[in-house]
Order: C-alpha cells, then structure tokens, then sequence
C-alpha cells in the first residue's frame, strides 16, 4: 500500500541526482530492496510510470534488486535464509532467530542518464539502439 | 549512457525529518512512543488505560492517527488528556511530516509522555521513523498466535510488544508458548506484556516500563 511515498521518494532523489549531474534524461533506475520490507517491486513499477510522466525520469527502467533475508544464528554463528512463513531457526543448531544482517535494504543504487534528450516519442528506449 | 552512483536511502527525507521531531520532542523532555498495531487490536483502548493508570505520576498526550474520523481522539479528550487527531485520508501509515504537524497543535511543554496511535496495519507503519523514542507493537489474542510468523518484520524492530485480549484466552484457540515463541525468533530482547485493557491484568508491568524508560530518557 505504501508503494506510493516510496515512489514519490524514489522520483525526487532520482531526479536531484540527475540535475545535478547535468543529465537530460535518466534511463534507467536501480533500487535495492529487502525482502523484509515489505514493498512490493510490481507496485512500484506501477507507480513510477504514472508519476514520472512528463518528468527527465519518464520511460526508465526500473531495476529493483530484491535481497533475500538473512539470518545470523545466535547460538552457532551459521548464517541463513528464512524461509517465508515459517518460524525462524537455524538449520544446523535449531536455535530460534538471530541477527538480521540483510534484508531491511531500501535505496537507490545508481541511476543511468543521458546527456541529450533523444528520445523518440512513445517513452521507453529501443533496446536495439544501445 | 553514463551510470552515476546514488547511494541514497529512499526514505531519507523522512528519516530526516523524523530526526527533527525527535530534537524537538527532547527540547520540550517529552518522551514518544509509537503504537503500532493491526485494526482492532486495542491501541486506544491501552492509551485509556495507561492514561487513567498514569494519573498523578505523568502527564499524557496523544496523537491519534486514521484513515478518517476523530472518534478516537474524542475518547482520549474525553478521559482528560490533550490530544490531537491526524486523519490521513486514505494513507495506511503516519510519516514523520504529519507528526511534524499534530506537533505544533501540542502544548509540548505541558505534557511529558506522548503516546502515538499508528494507523491500524501490521505492515507499513514499521517503516516509518517518526521521531519517536520507542516503538511497541500491540497484538492481541483473538488475533491468532502465528502472527509473528506471518509478519515477522511488524515484531523485528521493536522495544516491547504488549499482548491484548488475554481475558479471551480461554474463548479462542491461542497457544502462548507458540506465540512467545515466534516473538522470540525474530525479536529476542523486547519485553512481552501479555495484558488486558478489559480487566486491568497485566497493565501495570506494562506502565511500569513506559515509565522507567522515561527517567532513562
């Protein structure tokens, strides 16, 4: 549900960065984002292509990077995935829980601009053309 | 095509902003706790309760946030404390911003606990820094004890957790140990507060530490 501030979030760092940068246009988008934060990658996808019409960030491809989650356990030190919807214990020692060392990623990695606006009209890219 | 690094957490400006409220909220020494729990669970009706059981020893204000209407902040001026209602028109969370604006609407410097009411959702509210000193999570039996499973991040980051409904125990399939269990796992330090704002049981070891927390502030 809360797809949309994130999104709005993403345009506005996206789009300082940009400007910053001297860039015409961004092309595409690269977000990390942890599985234990719950943000759905579709919906943002959803989102960004509403909001960022007649923005420098409009056609982008937006790359999420999803992080599995992951575990450290506190009794044996054995690092591991949950599996969703499960409890969470170690495989090895069966100990409950532990240290999450990923999965509460949520950023912008990098962004990728172009100096000149040549798009065609339609949005997206041709891939053919890179 | 030229690739720049950003580097950038996507929820900076809130973060940010939630640092503002809590420099204010230290300024004035008062001391925020986010409520966060699903719909129904017994936020308001734990602020009731910690209201009346805190009489005489702190002074209480309450920021209630939902979708729409000021039923609960009614309930809470009707018991007596200040309190101020954000509707969010639709918005399944509080930010940092709204909190920023029920803020200016609080004598700051006649209170010295402020309980926020989260919007009613196990999920979004968790990731949105506020300015709040803790969080604390409200779940409640008729809820079902496999709730920490199905939402282990809603328990992951949490000061405490207080159980609500206890009083319904014998009347729905709740297992305790299964559900202290998987509070465990994801969150082995925070204090369990098994509670009901029915009966009173269990209110005052939950009062007690909002209160010991504050004199650490």
């Amino acid at each position: 549900m809360h797809e949309l501030p994130i999104t709005q979030s993403v345009l506005e760092i996206v789009s300082r960065h940009a400007a910053a940068a001297g860039a015409a246009r961004v092309t595409a988008i690269h977000l990390v984002v942890g599985e234990f934060t719950g943000f759905v990658p579709d919906s943002i996808q959803f989102y960004f292509d509403l909001l960022s019409q007649d923005t420098p960030a409009a056609g982008a491809t937006l790359v999420i990077d999803r992080r599995p989650g992951s575990v450290r356990c506190a009794r044996c030190g054995h690092t591991y995935q949950p599996t969703d919807g499960q409890i969470w214990m170690c495989p090895v020692c069966a100990a409950l829980g532990g240290e999450v060392l990923a999965g509460k990623e949520l950023f912008v990695e990098s962004i990728e601009v172009a100096y000149t606006d040549d798009r065609t009209q339609g949005g997206r890219e041709d891939p053919e053309r890179q | 095509m030229t690739e720049l690094k950003v580097e950038e957490k996507i929820l900076s400006a809130n973060d940010r902003l939630a640092l503002e409220n809590r420099a204010r909220l230290d300024r004035a020494g008062v001391h925020a706790i986010n409520l966060m729990a699903s719909p129904g669970a017994g936020k308001t009706s734990l602020i009731l309760r910690t209201l009346a059981a805190t009489r005489g020893r702190c002074t209480l204000g309450v920021i209630e946030g939902d979708l729409a209407s000021r039923v609960d902040a009614d309930k809470v001026l009707a018991a007596g404390a200040p309190a101020v209602q954000i509707n969010t028109g639709g918005g399944c969370h509080l930010d940092a911003v709204m909190l920023g604006r029920a803020l200016d609407e609080l004598d700051l410097e006649a209170i010295d606990l402020l309980l926020i009411e989260n919007v009613g959702n196990l999920v979004c509210p968790t990731q949105f820094a506020l300015g709040e000193h803790r969080r604390v999570l409200v779940a409640s039996v008729p809820e079902g004890h496999d709730k920490p499973i199905k939402y282990p991040s809603s328990f992951l980051d949490m000061d405490a957790i207080v159980l609500n409904k206890i009083d319904l125990a014998p009347y729905v399939d709740f297992d305790y140990a299964a559900f202290e269990r998987a509070v465990r796992a994801v969150n082995p330090t925070a204090p369990l507060f098994p509670l009901s704002c029915r009966t009173g049981e269990g209110v005052a070891a939950w009062v007690t530490w909002l209160l010991e927390g504050m004199q650490k502030a």
